[in-house]
């Protein structure tokens, strides 16, 4: 541990995030995703001889927005370049790519690490088309035990960006930590699903070591294959520990690209830097410039909503909420806004947050649901938070409501009433029942005249027995203690 | 009756007039193929059928008196690296033998819907590159005017079809000049358009930022019944310009009182032939009578054209073409082992010498290194010649000089010397680099009996003045001479 502790991380992400348009970044095809392969494909998508691209407008004012809120500079005047490599997966063997004029740079993400801040630098946010995908027969899957190879181009031209950070990050929970982050703030812009198990988000890692203080930056090494949260955190761990074992030992970090295995929680070499491909970049003759003006731009920045950080400490301050709670609600949009809107017809805004952050939640995770798809609304929410607080059901009885109301989508009230589930809060009412219980139990009424508080607990049980659990115990306890002094 | 001898206006009239069908018309085109393409070898692919099938339609529509266009019912030739839908389109190479496209370029759906006759895919060398015709997979093509020399290249299919008679019109391809000298060395009109004013959408791309499509005819007003036809913006195409096309045909005027007319010195020195010198100097003088004001003009910029071009086309062409590799469509190399050897052994055996010459230089232009030095000085250059031929359109209207430096030359003469080759392009070379307007009409017939002819060349977008130059240079020219085949 010792020896670890004499070195730190140094690690930059690069992010790849494909767009939820409607169609491919440079045809009109249809984005799809686990549909009949090459089902959605033209002459462009596909490389056909003659074909020529289009840029979808949509597309780079998704990348634009993303840019923003990222706080980076936006270049109004970019172009794209063609990236030139051979592999199947790419129908023109080159790709439509940003190089040295991207759409944006110099921004920053600040990663909220619960008690501290770590402001993570963007190099640049730069808009490129996606690949197709290579299928290898077989069972495995694998190539090495495939007999032959298909190729989906469905995913090719699927609008992409790539997000680059500078190597601004410091540990491998600071890059997951970034991740999540970073998923957020783009799901809140609405401009991508974000699912790691799809591939519409994607994560590449450079990491290097060095002694601690020290400012030189160390031989990288970059890593492919971080498919969730959890491999980016594991494979960084696995790969830090690599390279400081490889400098203790006497050796020296070779700049290479590197594999993970989430079998094995290792890294293999994947190829080394001076096999690295030269990609031959070169503006895209086909596609001409975008030039951006600032009315566009601005535009683009006002459909920008409020963000997770901002989000948080708005909540913080204006419901008086811990900031733990909001900082659970305001990470996710959807929630935040579900949480907002109870708020205008309930005043106790702690309450709700407990609620939502507990059987909500759970419900909600259960059903594999967001907010907005359960059946519960904000208005039905508040009704049984105001029923509970005026008595009317238990907390004990709002849960099994509240779980009828996730199932039915019905209205509390209606629940209660098809129930039977009101509290018997009339005191005529009560007051002839607990006049039986006394009668039937004597014993019980003694030893609680001489002073046993726990007999007073059996009385109740029996009163809500007698009413099947609908007694209002507050005031049934009063008419008790009332009755029997 | 020999059609085949008339333009398309003049078969218009007779369609018009109802003095012809357009079932003889084609049949006589047909009977014409029939006679000479045995010699020529002009087409790679003759569609007789379709030809007379669309000219039964074309008779039906006009006995039902619907609208006679311009190029209804004439036969035109289609080069055959333009896609035409369930029509084989090879680009003269082994590569796409049997490739039929899905889809209709943007010109050929123009076209289909003025109701013309495709008579067939033109010969050309293979993928556009060339200058004599001889680099096609499917053999060379002969000059109608004598049989042992080339028609020039790489649209020699479709101007010795035209000159021929074996269309009457035809489409082609001019990347630096391949419309334009094959036209002069055939005796035809062959017009390159601004870059942007016809839609490169379906046109197989040798080098996109030079490429562009335009016609072939027997005269001026021929071209400009196509222009109107084939130009128009396109939003399939980037690069296409957004404005309404002109009415070319309001051009066709004859007179040219006051006009200003530059000769570039450049492209009137050492290599240019004494008779092709000559004609020049008649037309000046054919000019000058009529009341243009002809000057000599030094734009030194012109010195570099061909290495620019050069590097700028094969580094264009060596990405445009990395798309054929046997995986979606072409040929394919069925032997290979490996994915890296189907890629080598495809193209190896898919291209021709010429072709993988150029894809040799243009990936070596844009390597890692060498890019500073080639591809991006050329891009420098190129915006100086621009600039220096923008200054030479402040002082006169057109510049006029010879098309190409020779007549036709004989078959193998270059073919082993690709620098020779490239020289004879040198006239016409600076309209692709800047995107100018161009056209080559026939000036007259050296003392061999071969014809000679003068490139005009307009600013931007200034088909105005090149056509009226050009109408009225035809008109006293008078050339009415016919090969002797």
């Amino acid at each position: 541990m010792e020896r670890e502790n004499k070195y730190e991380a140094v690690i930059g992400l690069e992010t790849h995030v494909e767009l939820s348009t409607v169609t491919k970044m440079f045809c009109g095809c249809r984005l799809s995703f686990g549909e009949e392969k090459n089902k959605f494909t033209c002459p462009v998508c596909l490389g056909h001889p003659g074909s020529l691209p289009v840029t979808n407008w949509k597309a780079v004012e998704y990348a634009i927005k993303i840019a923003l809120a990222l706080n980076c500079k936006i270049n109004k005047y970019t172009i794209f370049h063609r990236k030139n490599y051979f592999y199947p997966d790419m129908a023109k063997n080159y790709q439509i790519s940003q190089y040295d004029m991207p759409l944006s740079s110099s921004g920053y993400l600040d990663v909220d690490m619960g008690d501290y801040t770590r402001r993570v630098g963007i190099t640049r946010v730069h808009m490129e088309e996606d690949t197709g995908k290579l299928i290898h027969t077989g069972v495995t899957g694998r190539i090495s035990e495939s007999e032959a190879t298909i190729v989906d181009y469905n995913r090719s031209g699927t609008p992409l960006i790539e997000i680059v950070t500078e190597p601004d990050i410091r540990s491998p929970e600071e890059a997951r930590e970034y991740l999540i982050a970073l998923r957020n703030l783009i799901l809140f812009l609405d401009v991508s699903d974000c699912s790691m198990e799809e591939g519409s988000l994607r994560c590449d890692a450079n990491v290097s070591i060095r002694e601690r203080n020290s400012s030189k930056i160390g031989t990288k090494t970059e890593i492919k294959n971080l498919n969730s949260f959890k491999f980016l955190q594991k494979g960084l761990e696995y790969e830090i520990k690599r390279q400081i074992k490889v400098v203790e030992s006497g050796d020296r970090v070779i700049q290479q690209t590197r594999h993970y295995d989430s079998r094995t929680g290792t890294t293999k070499a994947m190829r080394s830097k001076e096999e690295a491909q030269d990609y031959r970049y070169f503006p895209e003759p086909d596609l001409v410039p975008i030039c951006l003006k600032d009315e566009t731009i601005e535009g683009i920045r006002k459909t920008i909503p409020e963000l997770p950080l901002a989000k948080a400490r708005r909540l913080e301050e204006k419901y008086g909420l811990p900031a733990e709670d909001s900082r659970f609600l305001a990470n996710n949009r959807e929630i935040a806004d579900y949480f907002e809107e109870c708020c205008r017809y309930y005043d106790k805004p702690k309450n709700i947050a407990n609620w939502i952050m507990g059987d909500f939640s759970a419900l909600l995770n259960k059903e594999r649901i967001t907010i907005k798809e359960s059946r519960i609304t904000p208005g039905d929410m508040c009704k049984m938070l105001e029923m509970v607080d005026k008595g009317k059901i238990s907390s004990r009885m709002a849960k099994s409501v509240f779980e009828e109301m996730f199932t039915t989508g019905k209205g509390p009230e209606k629940i209660i009433a098809e129930r039977g589930l009101e509290q018997v809060s009339d005191e005529s009412i009560l007051e002839s029942i607990i006049d039986e219980v006394i009668k039937e139990n004597p014993g019980p009424v003694e030893q609680f005249r001489e002073g046993k508080e726990k007999a007073m607990s059996f009385l109740i049980g029996q009163v809500m027995a007698k009413t099947k659990g609908k007694a209002n115990p507050q005031l049934a306890n009063e008419i008790m203690r009332k009755k029997i002094d | 009756m020999e059609t085949y001898n008339l333009t398309a206006h003049e078969l218009n009239e007779k369609l018009v007039k109802k003095e012809i069908t357009c079932t003889e018309i084609t049949t006589d085109i047909l009977a014409r193929i029939e006679e000479v393409e045995g010699t020529l070898n002009s087409f790679i692919s003759i569609e007789k059928e379709r030809a007379l099938s669309t000219a039964r339609e074309v008779d039906r529509l006009i006995a039902r008196g619907e609208k006679v266009c311009d190029l209804t019912g004439i036969p035109v030739a289609i080069k055959d690296n333009i896609c035409t839908e369930g029509v084989k389109t090879t680009c003269a190479s082994r590569m796409l033998e049997n490739y039929i496209p899905g889809y209709d370029a943007t010109v050929i759906k123009k076209l289909k819907s003025c109701n013309y006759i495709m008579v067939g895919k033109a010969n050309m060398d293979e993928f556009a590159m060339g200058s004599s015709n001889e680099s096609s997979y499917f053999g060379l093509v002969k000059n109608p005017w004598d049989v042992a020399r080339v028609p020039g290249g790489s649209s020699g299919g479709p101007a010795a079809s035209v000159a021929a008679g074996e269309a009457i019109c035809a489409l082609g391809t001019d990347t630096g000049g391949s419309i334009r000298q094959p036209a002069s060395l055939c005796g035809v009109v062959g017009f390159k358009p601004t870059y942007g004013m016809v839609s490169r959408y379906g046109a197989v791309a040798f080098a996109s930022s030079l490429d562009q499509i335009g016609p072939i005819t027997k005269d001026v007003e021929d071209c400009a019944s196509m222009l109107n036809v084939i130009c128009g913006y396109d939003k399939k195409d980037s690069t296409s310009i957004n404005m309404d096309a002109p009415d070319y045909k309001s051009f066709l005027i004859q007179d040219i009182k006051g006009l200003k007319i530059g000769v570039p010195e450049e492209l009137m020195v050492e290599g240019i032939a004494p008779e092709v010198k000559e004609k020049v100097l008649y037309v000046i003088k054919l000019a000058e009578d009529m009341g243009a004001k002809v000057e000599k003009i030094s734009i030194p910029g012109l010195e570099h054209a061909l290495s620019v071009y050069c590097i700028i086309s094969s580094s264009e062409a060596s990405s445009n073409l990395a798309r054929f590799d046997g995986v979606r469509y072409g040929y394919r190399n069925t032997e290979a082992q490996t994915l890296r050897e189907m890629y080598r052994k495809t193209r190896t055996e898919g291209f021709g010498d010429e072709v993988k010459r150029r894809i040799i230089i243009g990936t070596y232009c844009l390597s890692a290194g060498y890019y500073g030095a080639y591809y991006e000085k050329a891009r420098k250059v190129r915006t100086l010649i621009i600039n220096d031929l923008k200054r030479a359109f402040n002082k006169f209207d057109v510049l006029l000089s010879p098309t190409s430096p020779t007549t036709a030359f004989r078959i193998g003469e270059k073919i082993e010397d690709p620098l020779t080759m490239y020289l004879s392009d040198i006239c016409v070379l600076p309209a692709n680099i800047a995107g100018l307007p161009a056209v080559s009409i026939p000036a007259g017939l050296s003392g061999e009996g071969l014809p000679i002819g003068v490139q005009i060349i307009g600013n931007t977008l200034r088909e105005d003045n090149v056509l009226k130059v050009a109408y009225s240079l035809e008109k006293a020219i008078g050339f009415d001479k016919k090969p002797g085949l």
